[in-house]
């Protein structure tokens, strides 16, 4: 097996899309194995889930592809009897916030079976589901629900934020014997990056150090490693010089990773692409203190959503996100915590907004 | 349509101005669209307005509509506010929801529209839990609920059909059955068509609608509603319509290859807003043309005049008060 890391840093591959990556790990994924199926609304029609199941209808047929009424408690449920049959089903979802709709199923039988069960099945089922952002987006179509699932034993997260991991992780996700909840981000999708052609998987539960720095460790999940990135720059001109890290898989969590360029920086700053109470920040910061007890000082801060409902106006919504400059922003007090408030001179806007415009 | 009118002038008057009104303010959306001021998705219901305005025009104004993400219609139809919609869709401060609701969950309490849901199938028991009260209250007020056909296919549904006939709940259920869930067509989704008897298996009375006839649709609502004030419990209609437009979105689609444009057109010929048009004189046409547009010119003037919402709005309406 090739190795991710070595790949992506050395560029090899062909450069694609994130769009392109993960529609490339169902392709071969389901020519090596009869057994995976695509199963979910629209799967099947010329708009492929914004391109990620491009021409599977036509290679695989609408019995491995499969369109289905808008049922997804039930589909839950059917693809986990079809999972614990031996299959390997990859459940599809438009937007995150509609796997409420697959909770029952998902938590109390497909997470549970194999445990409940004593060992007599496995479901191996990937659950795909697209975080949503702006354009009006808003209260129903923006959520980021990962924290959720985490805190469900039985249940793998993992939220690739390129398209070589998306595409490594995907097809780990499909080759693991559990229930794995697939998060995807929307103004990801546009992104691209070196992919290997050769089928690959990229490990869970393994963080990738994306960029180094000794003053502060930023950990940006989902599309949030995106605005760390931006940050980054920016304090790199006020002389700060902060390391971000993609978490990549949520569980299992590599706190090694975090915890050993916490060692240097003393400061941990997780942004998530969700709310912040009980959610993914908190799970990693108490780990990384956990592992430490109070080896030495250690400064910690999470950024999220704002607590409230997503808005749609842009007016509002502004607010919502954390964005490069509010990141660096809150770095910045946490390194220097003597000085006065600090704001990069531009304010940036969000990464997708020069190229992303509805409606979606 | 023929000459004859099988309603009276007031009703045959109201009717085409309803129809008229939906029509062009989601015309006017569609053209507003490609400037980038309305950033909230918009499901069109243009070619299907005649189920709103059908049903609401039997409705008092103290009885409450329920619908969805593609709900312009029934807001309008019941009476909703347009400037407010309007500045909603621009996410302006003075919208229906204060700019927290774009397009696909319009609210209009005061005229008892109930907020919509971009989850499908949500507002269905919603809906039915405010007929629930509507029948304490005693007071023979009545519910109606607008969804698609993709909605009924979610549990819920069929859960709440369940339970509203189970307490004889005063609510009307209507399906907008346009054929399509996104491109998705009813025949990957239904293993059978019957959705009417499906319903009936429930103790539910249901009338199937072959087509979007406007005063079909009025005339079955208005028996339903009787019904149902009369404590026959929930009443079920189905009516088939068409969608003109875009799942999402102001443009056509007729060139993706899932519908054709053939399909369009046999709707088009029978279009409900041109032929009640037909049948009014066309003095009184042209003066509820005239007053649709000058309502539609003062609402896009509204949204666009009005403020946007203070930074900390955000922070309002977590918790009530
Ligand atoms: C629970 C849920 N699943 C999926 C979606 C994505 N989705 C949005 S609209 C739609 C189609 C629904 O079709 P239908 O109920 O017939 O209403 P229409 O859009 O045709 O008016 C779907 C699948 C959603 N919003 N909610």
């Amino acid at each position: 097996m090739s190795s991710p890391t070595d790949s992506s840093k050395t560029g090899k591959g062909r450069v694609i899309s994130y769009v392109e990556a993960l529609q490339e790990a169902v392709s071969q994924e389901m020519d090596r194995d009869q057994g995976v199926f695509v199963i979910g609304l629209n799967v099947d029609d010329h708009k492929a889930i914004q391109g990620t199941t491009h021409g599977l209808i036509d290679k695989f047929g609408p019995g491995r592809v499969i369109d289905t009424p808008l049922s997804e408690d039930a589909i839950t449920g059917i693809a986990i009897g079809a999972a614990m049959a031996g299959m390997r089903p990859i459940h599809v979802h438009i937007r995150m916030d509609f796997l409420l709709l697959c909770m029952n199923q998902l938590i109390n039988m497909g997470a549970k079976a194999h445990y409940m069960y004593g060992g007599q099945v496995k479901v191996p089922l990937v659950m795909r589901s697209i975080i949503g952002k702006s354009w009006g987006q808003g209260a129903q179509h923006s959520q980021g629900l990962h924290a959720m699932f985490m805190h469900v034993p039985g249940l793998k997260v993992v939220a690739p934020t390129n398209a070589h991991d998306a595409k490594g992780c995907l097809i780990a996700a499909i080759r693991d014997n559990n229930p794995v909840v697939f998060v995807e981000h929307r103004i990801l999708y546009s992104t691209d990056a070196p992919v290997p052609e050769d089928p690959y998987t990229v490990d869970f539960g393994k963080a990738r150090v994306v960029g180094d720095g000794d003053d502060i460790t930023l950990v940006g999940i989902s599309y949030m490693l995106v605005e760390c990135l931006r940050a980054r720059k920016l304090l790199a001109e006020a002389g700060i010089s902060a390391a971000v890290i993609d978490p990549v898989s949520l569980l299992p969590l590599d706190v090694d990773t975090i915890a050993r360029s916490v060692e240097q920086t003393e400061r941990l700053l997780v942004v998530d692409n969700a709310w912040v109470t009980c959610g993914a920040g908190a799970e990693i910061v108490a780990a990384v203190c956990e592992r430490r007890q109070g080896a030495s000082p250690l400064a910690v801060g999470r950024m999220g959503y704002a607590p409230t409902t997503c808005p749609t106006t842009p007016a509002l919504e502004k607010g919502f996100y954390p964005n490069a400059a509010t990141i660096a922003s809150k770095a910045h007090s946490m390194v220097r915590p003597g000085e006065p408030e600090w704001a990069p001179a531009a304010e940036p806007t969000l990464a997708h907004e020069a190229v992303f415009r509805g409606p979606f | 349509m023929s000459g004859n009118v099988p309603v009276d002038p007031e009703t045959l008057a109201r009717v085409y101005r309803s129809l008229r009104l939906i029509r062009r303010t989601e015309e006017e959306i569609a053209r507003i669209y490609p400037s980038d001021k309305i950033k909230s998705p918009v499901h069109l219901s243009i070619g299907q307005e005649s189920v709103s305005v059908g049903v609401c025009d039997v409705l008092d104004a103290d009885d409450v509509i329920s619908a969805t993400y593609r709900g312009h219609a029934a807001y309008l139809a019941k009476g909703g506010d347009l400037n407010r919609m309007m500045a909603e869709l621009y996410g302006k401060g003075t919208g229906c929801a204060a700019g927290k609701a774009g397009s696909m969950h319009l609210i209009d309490m005061g005229a008892n529209v109930l907020g919509m849901s971009a989850v499908v199938g949500t507002t269905i028991p919603v809906a039915a839990g405010y007929a629930f009260a509507l029948g304490r209250e005693g007071k023979g007020r009545i519910a109606a609920s607008f969804f698609g056909d993709g909605a009924t296919e979610e549990g819920v549904f069929s859960e709440t059909l369940n339970f509203a006939s189970l307490h004889k709940l005063p609510i009307l259920f209507v399906c907008e059955n346009n054929g399509f869930a996104i491109h998705s067509p009813t025949s990957n989704r239904w293993a059978t068509e019957r959705l009417c008897e499906r319903v009936r298996t429930y103790g539910i009375e249901a009338k199937e609608l072959p087509d979007d006839d406007v005063f079909a649709i009025r005339e079955a609502a208005g028996h339903a509603a009787q019904a149902i004030r009369g404590g026959s419990g929930p009443q079920f209609i189905e009516c088939k319509t068409y969608r003109w437009r875009e799942h999402v979105g102001p443009g056509e689609d007729y060139d993706d290859g899932y519908r054709t444009r053939d399909e369009l057109e046999a709707w088009q010929a029978r279009d409900q807003v041109a032929a009640t048009g037909a049948m009014l004189d066309l003095a009184e046409r042209q003066a509820i043309d005239d007053e649709v547009e000058g309502l539609i010119a003062e609402a896009v003037d509204f949204a666009e005049q009005s403020p946007w919402p203070e930074p900390e709005e955000l922070y309002s309406h977590v918790f009530a008060d």
